[in-house]
């Protein structure tokens, strides 16, 4: 119900731009802060313009981190890295293991297939929040704490990209099946070779939503990685501001800030049709 | 369960295909989650050298502790603050967004979305710094207009503060589901109103919003969800659940019970109390919205 008059057009264009003002306030002072140097943000008021302290800032923030962290913080580099590893460690977990198992219960018939269904649904009743203890035991002993399998193979069970997946199959025609079959096609091969590229777009809009979860973890992250080393860049900004009983150095940990924003906001900017398909039908 | 007319005939393949997944689920979702079952029955030691059957002991503690009240209404709260104003806001922007011409509404639309993206432990970060009392310029302009603001000491602006963090990145999620719901509202019914000569607002009231009803209802409980789960990295960054547990929820009291106090049965209780709740949410949205997926 497009409005047409100009008047009309005009007040719902202030409307928009009030509110996206609101939304965008908070990250822009962030932005504005780790421009500046510490000193600058410490007035009152802080400035509210970006400041000449951009590069100094951004290039302190990758190579070293925060000074006050000391020990207990990393590069921002390492903290990058180790944010990428385990984001792109969930997302092909997760496509991977789910797009094989919705393939197995969408194109063949065997005994349990139903209860493999149901263990599946039963995942979304159990958030990793609520079985960090014993998981923690888990991975201590299967030696896993501290290494990036332990940050990821916890988190790669995924309910909604097995059904995601599973419903892009059955929507796919029996002819193209039948087609591949007369071929001579075996089941691995039509899977590899006709399935995958078929299903291209569901793969697509998963891939932006894990990305954006598995970037986006926190709890666990905080749990497994005893050593600066393997601190995500969302764990290694609490050791930064933990530092906050001596000067916090504003500027490096909003700079940092900015740095663990930017890749999964990028993703949804860039991809956003794919990441709209991802999030509104896996609901369904 | 739906299926396919034409399947393939190997026996041993499907095994094989669903086996990573099947292992993850057992080994890191079915073991633990029945670990923490088993556990809420014993007593532990910090060191783990003693383990004493105390039967349903840790629940009656739990249920007892006038803190764990607290903890709950505490999340009550913060799922209700953020469920109203991320509801609103998303409702309000989808509406705006659905009204203008496409081409200038797809521009709004990266605006409001790209907050979806900013991770719960990162948007406490961000708010920390706007409302820290020493440097932060939101809590310059409270003490502009004379508000005695901080957060740091005060349990009840710490709680608030936690609620509009959690919400602010939320309406995005809103507001993809409503514009979603709007545009999949039939023009011919939004015309034939508009026809029998009812104004803009009878239209939204009358036709649209309760066509929104299964949206709206898939939202509660996703809000709901969210509050409960996702903002554990908020409060972690924010307020750490202090000032004197004023914004301790029921995650963050796994947490907290659990690897800062060791209290492994009790916070074991914990987590089987949240797994109950959740399932029994999970079962109504089912029953409420049908979601297709069996």
């Amino acid at each position: 119900m497009a409005v047409e008059n100009k008047g009309g057009i005009l007040l719902l264009h202030v409307l928009c731009i009030i509110g996206v003002a609101l939304i965008l306030f908070p990250m822009y002072f962030v932005f504005v802060a780790s421009t500046h140097n510490v000193q600058a943000i410490m007035q009152k008021p802080m400035p509210l313009i970006p400041g000449t302290q951009f590069i100094v800032n951004y290039a302190r923030a990758i190579a070293s981190g925060s000074r006050m962290a000391g020990a207990f913080s990393a590069s921002g580099a390492s903290m990058l890295k180790n944010s990428a590893i385990m984001a792109v460690g969930i997302t092909l977990g997760k496509v991977v293991i789910a797009f094989l198992a919705a393939y197995a219960l969408v194109y063949f018939r065997f005994r349990g297939s139903t209860l493999f269904f149901w263990m599946v649904i039963i995942t979304l009743m159990l958030p990793v929040e609520i079985r960090i203890l014993p998981t923690y035991k888990i991975m201590a002993d299967l030696k896993l704490l501290d290494t990036y399998a332990g940050l990821i193979l916890p988190l790669i069970a995924s309910a909604t990209a097995t059904f995601f997946y599973r419903q892009s199959f059955l929507s796919i025609p029996d002819e193209l099946t039948e087609a591949a079959m007369i071929d001579g096609a075996g089941p691995l091969r039509f899977m590899v070779f006709i399935l995958a590229p078929v299903t291209r777009t569901t793969t697509a809009a998963l891939v932006v939503v894990q990305f954006i979860y598995g970037w986006n973890q926190y709890l666990w992250p905080l749990l497994m990685a005893s050593t600066p080393d393997l601190h995500t860049i969302l764990v290694g900004l609490k050791a930064m501001i933990a530092a906050e009983e001596q000067l916090p150095e504003w500027n490096i940990i909003m700079a940092t800030t900015i740095l663990a924003a930017l890749p999964p906001v990028a993703v949804i900017v860039l991809m956003q049709e794919q990441f709209i398909e991802g999030m509104t039908e896996k609901e369904k | 369960m739906v299926s396919k007319q034409i399947v393939f005939k190997q026996k041993l393949l499907p095994y094989l295909l669903i086996l990573p997944e099947a292992v993850i689920i057992l080994v890191f979702f079915f073991w633990p989650a029945s670990q923490a079952v088993l556990q809420s029955f014993f007593r532990e030691d910090p060191w783990g050298l003693s383990k004493q059957f105390v039967g349903i002991a840790n629940y009656l503690t739990l249920f007892s502790d006038e803190g764990y009240l607290k903890v709950i209404l505490t999340t009550l709260y913060l799922s209700s603050v953020v469920t109203v104003f991320s509801l609103l806001g998303g409702l309000v922007f989808a509406w705006l967004v659905f009204s203008l011409p496409k081409k200038h509404g797809s521009m709004y639309q990266t605006l409001v979305i790209w907050p979806y993206a900013v991770a719960p432990a990162t948007a406490g970060v961000v708010w920390l710094f706007l409302f820290n009392p020493r440097v932060g310029i939101a809590a310059l302009v409270l003490e502009y207009f004379n508000v005695d603001w901080n957060y740091v000491l005060n349990g009840s602006q710490a709680l608030l503060l936690v609620s509009l963090a959690a919400s602010w990145k939320r309406i995005s999620y809103n507001f993809l589901f409503f514009l979603a719901g709007f545009m999949s509202i039939p023009r011919s019914l939004v015309e034939s109103a508009v026809v029998d000569g009812a104004g803009r607002l009878m239209v939204f009231r009358k036709v649209i919003l309760p066509l929104l009803n299964p949206v709206i209802t898939f939202l509660l409980t996703m809000n709901l969800l969210y509050s409960v789960f996702d903002t554990f990295g908020t409060i972690h960054q924010l307020t750490q659940g202090g000032p004197n547990h004023a914004t301790e929820t029921l995650v963050y009291k796994v947490f907290s019970d659990g690897f800062l106090g060791l209290d492994l049965g009790g916070s074991s209780a914990q987590s089987v109390v949240i797994m109950t709740a959740v399932i029994i949410i999970t079962v109504i949205q089912f029953k409420f919205t049908q979601r297709k997926v069996v």
